[in-house]
């Protein structure tokens, strides 16, 4: 089956799954949720970080509603740009489903005309704690993953079309990650663990699986916030790559971050982000800019 | 499907889990015994500080379309007292609590994570309004948060 109709499948089951929380309540999204506390939508479209999928579920509906969110990030570094677009919809507080659309490009000569796109179907199911409420024990919130990827194609690299030119195994894959998030209220700190199995090279820009490794590996990713206010957080985070192509060293990723949510509806996050040298034709490390603007319920 | 992780990867493995473990530290601490330590009662500013900002959340819920209709038939003045007494005792100050459980008192009003919350942003904005910080405002909404077990049953 076609990855892009498991991720509808998917996204339909989900949905069925979530029809009798909402048949109980009212269809007006009730955004009972506390400002900030379902994070933002990172780089690949779940709620989270900036790079780092969190345990949160996306927008502000309670677990008798649910919430949603349109996202557009752009990160900017020296050689290369990357925007992504898309959206998350939350539904009981339990369950996420999000698309969001890639779009890679080069800047620097002789890959100045470099075009990656990719399309990125997720689902999360929250599975066991609360965020807010279990400030009395060491239980963080608790969430399953999946992201469905598919590259869709290269453009402006003459006859390579495909990341598979790239010495790609696959030009699709699937992550499957699992997200423990901790609010320590009494700290105003937020701690994020994520472990995800995955072959996705740069993401997926560079397609799945290489000449090195075509195999799933197991990758870290951690995020910690500080509440300076209920409406402004910094942090920091970090996400480790595989390595999977001889042309391509998967280094790891680094963020710092400031969110800032002046409404339930809006939010903007500016980070600095350090990719790593990407590909092995070009020596320089990649650091730049992270904007993301969220709006939604 | 193959797990493996590479000898850099474990270090920075390590150095995260390390980081984790030392945030960690000053909170296991903090939360062991939360009311035999004055600290958070002192920081708020005392028992004047504590019943204004009681006083205002009322009034602010009293507005609050979300929640108003759950204080009909409430002696605002009773409660006013009451969780003035509780907010006293939780962060460490010199009173007792003297009404019932919350679980009992909650018990058959259907209240929702909505209008929890909704209580919570009307605290909030009271304890801006007496000057709070924020990182005390989280303090004591550290020790209120888990109440929702006991007061939300819809």
């Amino acid at each position: 089956m076609n990855k892009q109709w498991q991720g509808v499948l998917l996204a339909g089951i989900g949905m069925f799954m979530a029809l009798p929380a909402l048949a109980q309540s009212e269809l007006v999204p009730d955004m009972g949720k506390l400002t900030a506390t379902a994070g933002v939508i990172q780089i690949e479209g779940a709620s989270g970080g900036g790079l780092v999928p969190w345990a949160t579920i996306t927008g502000y509906g309670s677990r008798d509603s649910y919430g949603a969110n349109l996202h557009y990030s752009y990160v900017g570094t020296q050689d290369y740009a990357l925007g992504s677009y898309g959206v998350a919809v939350g539904i009981a507080d339990r369950v996420e489903l999000s698309v969001a659309k890639q779009r890679f490009s080069g800047s620097l000569a002789p890959l100045n005309n470099l075009r990656i796109e990719q399309d990125i179907y997720g689902a999360k199911v929250k599975l066991a704690g609360d965020l807010v409420y279990d400030q009395d024990s060491w239980m963080p919130q608790i969430a399953a993953g999946v992201m469905f990827k598919h590259n869709d194609g290269v453009g402006g690299l003459g006859a390579v079309t495909n990341v598979k030119g790239l010495d790609a195994a696959s030009d699709s894959g699937i992550d499957y990650y699992l997200a423990a998030t901790k609010l320590l209220l009494s700290q105003s700190l937020l701690l994020n663990l994520t472990l995800r199995a995955t072959k996705a090279n740069q993401m997926g820009l560079l397609g799945f699986g290489g000449d090195l490794n075509d195999h799933y590996q197991a990758m870290l990713e951690a995020s910690a916030a500080y509440l300076l206010n209920r409406k402004l957080a910094i942090g920091a985070e970090y996400r480790m790559n595989p390595h999977n192509l001889s042309t391509d060293y998967g280094k790891d990723y680094y963020d710092a971050f400031i969110a800032w949510f002046p409404t339930k509806n809006l939010s903007l996050t500016l980070a600095y982000v350090s990719l790593g040298q990407i590909t092995v034709y070009d020596p320089k490390r990649q650091d730049g800019v992270y904007l993301s603007a969220q709006v939604g319920f | 499907m193959t797990m493996s992780t590479t000898p850099s990867n474990l270090a920075a493995l390590a150095c995260v889990g390390t980081l984790l473990a030392a945030l960690a530290m000053p909170l296991q601490a903090q939360q062991a015994q939360p009311t035999t330590d004055s600290s958070l009662f002192q920081d708020f500013g005392g028992l004047d500080v504590l019943r204004k900002v009681v006083d205002d959340t009322l009034a602010l819920a009293l507005a609050d379309v979300r929640i108003k209709d759950t204080f009909k038939d409430v002696d605002m003045k009773r409660l006013a007292r009451l969780i003035t007494e509780q907010f006293c005792e939780l962060t460490g100050g010199p009173c007792k609590y003297s009404g019932d459980p919350m679980k009992e008192v909650h018990q058959g009003l259907g209240l929702s994570n909505r209008q929890f919350n909704a209580l919570v942003e009307d605290l909030q904005q009271a304890m801006d309004q007496s000057r709070v910080p924020s990182r005390t405002q989280n303090r004591l909404l550290a020790l209120l948060a888990p109440m929702q077990r006991s007061i939300v049953s819809k």
